[in-house]
């Protein structure tokens, strides 16, 4: 908890480093202060901001499940200027973190459904922790579909998890890959296109998605066309975000600000905000 | 709003007041200078001007252009904040009813998180005065202010012949009219006061009402929009000026001993405000931005906070180096 002033980052050291892709790390970070570990709680969903200190912070989804007490975990795609610096960074380099921001999944309400997890590329890490989530509580949800697609073999993240995921009772993965691939085995098609040719029914079902913004917005287009209503569909939008709690203005969608009333959004609440969510 | 506790302060004994409160309180009042009237801390020698409206709005003296949220030393690696230490409440004397208002709105922002803000404003006492004259841009009861009114206000202050009426609103404007200087106003100082209040004229504002659904309604109109914002520059000024912005930019600053992180002023009307690492800006061209501007000051706003996000004090059309007139793209929605 960042305690009563918000922009008061907790200092924390990076524990290990992943390299999913080319341009993709993970890393696992534990705060420094044994009691704020123990006592720093989230829900799945929820967004932290990471400082490189003299850089500046960005955030990222905590794609470690709540369970885990022992690190937080952040996947960073190398982009901009702070995600440039994370990926310098190496075991015992210092980092501050911010959080936890936000809202989270709607995993209370999802009880007793069946869950379509929906991911294209860096956008698989929340819907990780929501996988997670399930899994450590399997007896509450029905049976779970991922989809994930990634542009290249090459940049598909969490490569580790799979077999782990493949391997669970009523968990079904549907690995795609834009085009065809030396040794790509599983399928080949843009994410809506499979998840067209997949075609899962939406009764008792919630359709989880997030992803680059060209890919949710034909995926939302895709759920539509297969009976999807709005209220099954949950997403979790980006947005460039500086404070995090919903003061430095620019995050906005409307009168909502994603750090803040989001990043979670259901189909239903987007749509009742003005038209400039992609 | 004339009684019992009112005081007077003779013209020429304001100095003696002033160094007298400038010795409890952080004393802020508009000054002359070469280039206007500005808020200026008080001191010996300056041009207290209290018959003009300071170029800016006070905004700066509660939430500064910059200033220093944390340190991170690289020796201790420690993070401290930098919360301001000086406790000495701020007095800020002869503020007009826009600008007051204007406060009150980025209190409502800013109160509930911002230990900064909240440092600065919750102890500050204020002085203010009706406005007798508006400017050719000022729009003030369209958004909902009284200009005679010093809502909020711990002591109100009128100007009459000889002098000012000063009459106290809370329990802290009466504690700062307890100064030996002030007098006890004579029966036709209150009837003065009285009868100068009942002179102002107060222009009939637009009625904003339905504003928000037009507004809505014309969001996906992209010619529209373009049309509104042709001339505007996207400088900016609009919303540095403005009493209620209140956008930031958290960065870093390096430093031989540690790390500096400042909150800067930022502007919805950059491009780069929502620029994203990836390239993807929801908002690419002005007139998004703009859009975003008027949308936020009289829909987003009114919807998380009940008021408009806006005073009506008409700095933006003042200053606006094109003349980009809110008054008439707020018509034009209210026509759209």
């Amino acid at each position: 908890m960042t305690g009563s002033n918000p922009f008061l980052p907790i200092l924390a050291t990076v524990q290990e480093v992943i390299e999913e892709t080319p341009n993709i790390k993970t890393f696992r970070v534990s705060l420094d202060d044994p009691e704020v570990r123990e006592t720093f709680d989230f829900k799945p969903g929820q967004v932290a901001q990471l400082s490189v200190f003299g850089v500046g912070e960005a955030t990222f989804v905590i794609n470690s499940p709540p369970s885990e007490r022992d690190y937080l975990q952040f996947t960073v795609m190398r982009v901009g200027e702070v995600t440039t610096k994370l990926h310098e960074l190496r075991t015992g380099d210092k980092v501050g973190v911010r959080g936890p921001l936000g809202n989270w999944f709607p995993y209370e309400e999802m009880k007793g459904k069946d869950v379509l997890l929906i991911a294209g590329g860096i956008g698989m890490a929340p819907l990780r922790t929501l996988l997670l989530f399930i899994l450590e509580n399997r007896a509450d949800y029905g049976r779970v579909t991922l989809l994930y697609g990634c542009r290249t073999p090459q940049d598909m993240c969490f490569k580790g998890d799979i077999p782990h995921w493949r391997s669970q009772r009523d968990v079904e993965v549907i690995l795609t890959v834009d085009r065809r691939a030396p040794g790509w085995t599983e399928m080949v098609g843009l994410v809506p296109e499979v998840l067209k040719e997949i075609a899962p029914s939406p009764k008792g079902t919630v359709a989880v998605t997030c992803g680059p913004p060209v890919m949710i917005k034909y995926t939302l287009e895709a759920l539509k066309e297969l009976g999807f209503g709005d209220e099954q569909i949950v997403t979790t939008l980006e947005r460039r975000m500086k404070c995090g709690v919903g003061l430095c203005g620019r995050c906005n969608i409307g009168s909502r600000y994603v750090c803040k009333d989001g990043p979670v959004f259901t189909l239903a609440q987007l749509k009742a905000l003005p038209a400039e969510v992609f | 709003m004339v009684g019992d506790e009112a005081k007077f302060l003779p013209h020429e004994a304001i100095f003696e007041a002033l160094t007298e409160w400038a010795k409890r309180y952080s004393l802020f009042v508009p000054a002359e200078e070469e280039k206007g009237v500005f808020w200026r801390l008080f001191e010996p020698g300056i041009k207290v001007e209290l018959g003009l409206r300071p170029l800016e709005p006070p905004k700066r003296l509660f939430f500064p252009p910059t200033e220093v949220l944390l340190r991170f030393s690289y020796k201790e690696r420690q993070i401290l904040p930098e919360i301001p230490k000086d406790d000495t409440p701020l007095l800020v004397f002869g503020i007009r009813p826009c600008d007051l208002h204007g406060l009150k709105v980025l209190d409502q922002v800013l109160g509930q998180q911002d230990p900064y803000w909240k440092k600065r404003f919750v102890r500050a006492v204020f002085v203010s005065q009706p406005c007798t004259g508006a400017y050719d841009t000022c729009f003030c009861t369209w958004v909902g202010i009284n200009p005679k009114e010093a809502k909020g206000a711990d002591v109100s202050l009128v100007e009459l012949n000889g002098g000012w009426l000063l009459q106290p609103l809370t329990e802290r404007g009466r504690s700062l009219l307890e100064v030996g200087i002030l007098e006890k106003p004579s029966f036709s100082h209150l009837a003065e006061a009285q009868e100068l209040l009942s002179r102002i004229e107060v222009q009939k504002g637009e009625d904003l009402n339905g504003l928000a659904e037009n507004f809505y309604r014309s969001f996906d109109d992209l010619p529209f929009w373009r049309h509104m914002t042709f001339k505007c520059k996207a400088c900016a000024i609009c919303t540095f000026l403005c009493p209620t912005c209140f956008c930031f930019n958290i960065t870093d600053e390096k430093g031989h001993e540690g790390v500096l992180r400042l909150r800067t002023w930022d502007s919805c009307m950059f491009f780069h405000y929502t620029l994203e690492a990836s390239g993807h800006n929801p908002r690419p061209t002005k007139a998004e931005r703009y859009r975003n501007r008027i949308g936020h000051k009289f829909c987003y706003h009114p919807e998380r906070y009940t008021d408009y996000g806006c005073t009506g004090c008409g700095r933006c059309i003042k200053y606006c180096p094109v003349s980009l007139d809110v008054r008439e793209v707020l018509r034009r929605i209210k026509r759209y």
